[in-house]
């Protein structure tokens, strides 16, 4: 049981550092700088925050099979495969999210900054800070997209006791054997992590101390 | 006014035009992955919708859960493979009237290269020995289904007891069809019903059958029979079922004519028979 908690954690946290680490800051640039089909690009990544998890665990198991392009990275049924399809999954939640947050600043603050001789860098962390609410719904949303996402994981994964199996699958197995009053407990655990990281990413909304 | 009593007109010859044939009655049925995915229930089914004027609702799902699904009253009728669960099943008073329906046997089947060399070996239960000694990758359904089950007695007799703490057992907690395509990308051995296997096979091109034969007769390990039973839900303890329609179904699935039509069934696109009903034995 502690194995699937620690994958679960391990597998979700580590996809929603690597979408966080890419994704916010794309998601600032996109409202912050003028780039050509800027609202074509919205548009995808809206439509990406609706993307069907299982769709993109059968894309990415179609990439790793041994067929596949990626193939020869040995990936598929490992914990890697899973964070992959993950990072995907959270992406453009986080990009979304995090553009629609920065939009909503105003607009006053950007050129207040950069009369007082801001660098575009220190600008889109001074917006970033102020737009800290939406960025952390933003993150905390990809976060729970993907620590309840089961198809993709089982796809990718595929469910291996004492190696990918995590929590949403392992819920999927007990179902299918039978055993309801199990598989609830798992999902209570799993709502319980769920409460406990947001608790914690809920923390960042606090001002930096200046 | 001569409008609207044309259109009262024209809707009461469609009202009376409606109402002879009643609505078809609804016969929930429980059954396992293997034999949904196997094709035989979109086979046969036709036929008794059409002579009951009945729709079946088939709820595909592992073994455990299909039993489950009777034990709660969820569904009418069960149609599983797993002997010891449906006879507790009926001890347990859920289900009534338990009939043989069907049987077909189980392969062990695995990559062309056979690094644990069991091809041809005449018992399960040798080459699974074969396969822990070589450490070789073998793919486990892990999930309590009737194949699950019958792995777990062929490991019992070879005395070896697998854990996940042996790489080379990955035990996936899935259906089979999603286990052989497992087994396939891992080129693994795993146990599988014949009649998945030979409806996956064309998806499963490393794969081959190492033990068992190409046939159910050149089967020579008679431990690998796989019996499948029918039984209506007890209506004395779930009132909510429809007994009626499950006896009848049940006694259609194992009438002559529907016998000869699943002991047909496979022959033009498989070139054998998947199923082998009760009667013939």
């Amino acid at each position: 049981m502690l194995e699937i908690i620690s994958l679960t954690l391990f597998v979700s946290g580590v996809a929603l550092v690597i979408a966080t680490i890419i994704g916010v800051p794309l998601g600032a640039a996109l409202a912050l700088r003028t780039i050509p089909l800027k609202k074509i690009i919205g548009l995808i990544i809206y439509t990406g925050m609706g993307l069907p998890p299982v769709v993109v665990g059968l894309a990415v198991y179609i990439f790793l099979s041994r067929e596949g392009a990626l193939g020869w990275l040995g990936w598929l049924f490992t914990p890697s495969a899973m964070i992959t399809a993950q990072v995907i999954i959270a992406l453009p939640i986080v990009i979304g999210l995090t553009t629609s947050a920065v939009e909503n600043v105003n607009p006053e603050l950007r050129l207040q900054i950069r009369s007082l001789g801001a660098t575009p860098n220190q600008v889109m962390w001074t917006i970033l800070s102020e737009a800290r609410a939406g960025v952390v719904a933003a993150i905390v949303a990809a976060f729970g997209g993907i620590i309840s996402e089961v198809g993709a994981v089982m796809l990718v994964g595929g469910n291996i006791e004492g190696s990918t199996r995590v929590l949403t699958t392992a819920i999927v197995l007990e179902t299918r054997k039978g055993d309801f009053g199990l598989a609830l407990a798992l999902g209570g655990v799993l709502l319980t992590l769920t409460l406990i990281t947001n608790f914690f990413l809920l923390r960042l909304n606090r001002p930096p101390s200046s | 006014m001569k409008y609207h009593f044309s259109l009262m007109i024209a809707i009461a010859l469609l009202a009376a035009c409606a109402t002879p044939v009643p609505p078809p009655q609804k016969l929930r049925l429980a059954t396992t992955t293997s034999t949904a995915d196997s094709g035989l229930l979109e086979y046969i089914l036709p036929d008794f919708q059409n002579k009951f004027n009945a729709k079946v609702d088939v709820i595909a799902v592992g073994t455990g859960q299909a039993i489950e699904l009777g034990a709660k009253g969820d569904v009418d009728v069960v149609l599983v493979h797993a002997r010891a669960s449906e006879d507790k099943f009926v001890a347990d008073g859920d289900g009534i009237n338990r009939l043989d329906v069907m049987y077909n046997d189980f392969v062990l089947v695995g990559a062309k290269e056979d690094p644990a060399k069991v091809k041809d070996m005449t018992t399960a239960k040798d080459a699974f020995a074969a396969i822990s000694k070589a450490s070789a990758p073998f793919v486990s359904r892990g999930d309590n289904s009737g194949t699950n089950s019958k792995e777990k007695s062929v490991w019992a007799a070879a005395q070896i007891t697998p854990t996940k703490e042996m790489s080379w057992y990955l035990s996936i907690g899935q259906g089979m069809g999603e286990t052989l395509l497992f087994a396939n990308e891992k080129k693994a051995y795993t146990l599988a019903d014949r009649g998945t296997w030979l409806s996956q096979k064309s998806k499963l091109p490393n794969l081959i059958v190492v033990v068992g034969g190409e046939t159910i007769n050149d089967n020579k390990d008679k431990t690998l029979l796989n019996p499948y039973g029918v039984i209506p839900v007890n209506s004395a303890k779930h009132p909510g079922v429809n007994f009626d329609l499950a006896t009848k179904f049940a006694n259609w699935l194992t009438s002559a004519e529907t016998q000869k039509k699943i002991g047909e069934y496979g022959k033009d696109k498989f070139g054998q028979a998947l199923f082998y009903p009760s009667t013939s034995k």
